[in-house]
């Protein structure tokens, strides 16, 4: 079963085309991960599927209702991750959860009930009277989390769920996210991690001035659009050897800072190569989503 | 929904107006022969009970509006929620208003206290506080969505909040006023208030009782039709 559709989005912002004829649809239970340099478009999508601003282009079906038509019924199933965290300073840990509750027409009584175990799932049992000033990034953004989770919702908009957290906090919020996962909820994410899209998402699009590049599963991605052999190559002479070996036997090479990134099919020419090279360093691995990401969407950076 | 914050705000509200009742009131009073047939510090108490509900509304509108809008971003995550943004600034608007009438109710308090006013008709001034919370409230509304900083707020408090504590008849009736002046202040919606409050206050049935409620009620609407254009244009765009 569906519960987002969209269909040739398309949102102007200053004659720039922001979001430029995009169209998805997510099913019941999966995890959707949309990834993109800064500017891509990715949160102007999100925001258009929640009705918070109109499309000048395409539609949205979002739980089976037209968006913005009826957004906001259709809001009341889906829970909002934002991209930044917009807790209350005003209130207390439990009490922002009691607030957002109520804005969902939840009962005071209803949300009181339900806190304890969102609390237990953010981590957070032991921080409920603590001020949200007086609570670190990981903490605030797990908070965030369960803020989002109060109305139990069937779809679940994260964007960049992750972003300037610790490994640690990171992974406890993969964890977290698996379990909601394996709880049937369904997940549309933003990420710029590729070991979070690729550890989560079974589907993914690419997105790239308001475009989708490419969609597919993390596999898919990578079998379709690389090479399956990556050798990153440093050191004095690097661009010697590139100029003169590398470029023969490489399908293809890429070039950041110092480093010399060379795709291929077969990796023993290459490796041959270097071990005549003693003053090179190198590193051979497969190919990942990251080379999938920065061969789409360019190495240059954006905004 | 922030009842929270509400007690040391108003005690904060309190106090400004107070000195000025009682400064003024007292001060100046003592210098003064009576004003239109009472007391200087009688007939400046309807002047501060509506400077004071316009001044509270005036800046919960804009400085803790804007703080939830622009700077907390508690808008954003309640429209997340099934709530519009027209819902959002419909609350904003009741609550400014709402904190205004204990501002108001605050002062008149300490009028009934001092014995400058002892007439049952002065129950009424309570009834008119909500419209002017709504109407200062809902113009300040307005201006917050235009701002991009707080600085923008002096602006407003420069060029109209002060101007119309001092025109509108808050601290000498408008008539002392040149007539260009007058015909200013005729327009003001702060003169409108006082019009209502100084006679319910000293006893007396306001004159024009209908078309100065309807001048506050037309800059209410104004005031918040405004507002939920621009906030959309501003927030949803
Ligand atoms: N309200 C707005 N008004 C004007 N321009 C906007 C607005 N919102 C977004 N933009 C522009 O639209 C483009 C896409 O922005 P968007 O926030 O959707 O990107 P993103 O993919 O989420 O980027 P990031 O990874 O940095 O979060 C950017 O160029 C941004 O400046
Ligand atoms: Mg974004």
């Amino acid at each position: 079963m569906a519960v987002l559709a969209a269909h040739n989005l398309r949102k102007f912002y200053g004659g720039a085309e922001v979001v430029a004829g995009v169209s998805f649809g997510i099913q019941a239970g999966e995890c959707f991960g949309l990834l993109g340099p800064n500017g891509a478009g990715k949160t102007t999508t999100l925001r258009l599927c929640l009705g918070l601003t109109d499309p000048d282009g395409g539609s949205v079906e979002l739980m089976k209702r037209p968006v913005p038509g009826e957004a906001r019924p259709a809001r009341a199933r889906v829970g909002v991750v934002p991209q930044m965290d917009n807790l209350d300073p005003d209130f207390t840990v439990s009490e922002n959860l009691l607030v957002y509750g109520r804005y969902f027409g939840l009962s005071e009584r209803a949300i009181r009930a339900r806190i304890p175990q969102l609390l237990d799932f953010a981590g957070l049992t032991a921080r409920a009277a603590s001020q949200i000033q007086t609570l670190s990034g990981g903490m605030k953004r797990r908070l965030t989390l369960a803020r989002a989770l109060i109305n139990d919702p069937d779809l679940i908009f994260m964007d960049e769920p992750t972003t300037g957290l610790d490994p640690q906090a990171r992974h406890l919020i993969w964890e977290r996210l698996k379990q909601l996962l394996a709880g049937g909820k369904t997940i549309v994410l933003t990420t710029h991690f590729m070991e979070e899209a690729e550890r989560l998402c079974a589907r993914l699009a690419i997105m790239d001035r308001g475009r989708f590049i490419t969609e597919g599963s993390p596999r898919e991605l990578i079998l379709r659009h690389i090479e399956p052999h990556v050798i990153e190559a440093h050191g004095d002479g690097v661009m010697d050897w590139t100029d003169h070996e590398a470029r023969k036997l490489a399908s293809r090479l890429e070039k950041s800072g110092d480093t010399v990134f060379c795709y291929a099919a077969d990796p023993t020419p290459l490796l041959a190569s270097l071990a005549n090279r003693g003053e090179l360093r190198y590193l051979h691995r497969p190919a990942n989503l990251e080379d999938v990401f920065l061969k789409l969407t360019g190495r240059e950076l954006r905004d | 929904m922030w009842r929270k914050l509400a007690i040391p705000s108003i005690l904060g509200n309190l106090a400004d107006p107070l000195i000025y009742v009682l400064g003024l009131g007292y001060g100046l009073g003592s210098m003064l022969p009576e004003v239109g047939g009472v007391p200087y510090i009688a007939f400046l108490a309807a002047g501060m009970v509506c400077s004071s509900t316009m001044n509270s509304a005036t800046f919960e509108s804009m400085y803790s509006a804007f703080s939830r809008m622009h700077v907390q971003r508690t808008w954003d995550a309640i429209m997340n929620a099934p709530i519009d943004l027209d819902d959002v600034v419909l609350a904003e608007l009741a609550w400014a208003a709402s904190k205004s009438v204990l501002s108001g109710v605050a002062i008149l308090a300490v009028v009934w206290m001092l014995g400058l006013s002892g007439s049952v008709l002065s129950l009424w001034v309570i009834a008119l506080l909500p419209l002017i919370g709504l109407t200062f409230g809902a113009l300040a509304l307005a201006v917050t969505a235009m701002a991009r900083s707080y600085d923008f707020f002096m602006y407003y408090f420069t060029l109209l909040i002060t101007p119309m504590n001092l025109l509108c008849g808050v601290f000498f009736p408008v008539e002392q006023l040149p007539a260009a002046f007058q015909a200013i202040a005729a327009f003001l919606p702060l003169t409108h208030a006082v019009a209502i409050a100084r006679p319910l206050l000293l006893g007396q049935i306001p004159s024009d009782a209908v078309l100065h409620l309807l001048v506050l009620l037309a800059y209410a609407a104004a005031g918040f039709y405004a507002a939920t254009v621009l906030f959309r244009r501003r927030l949803l765009k």
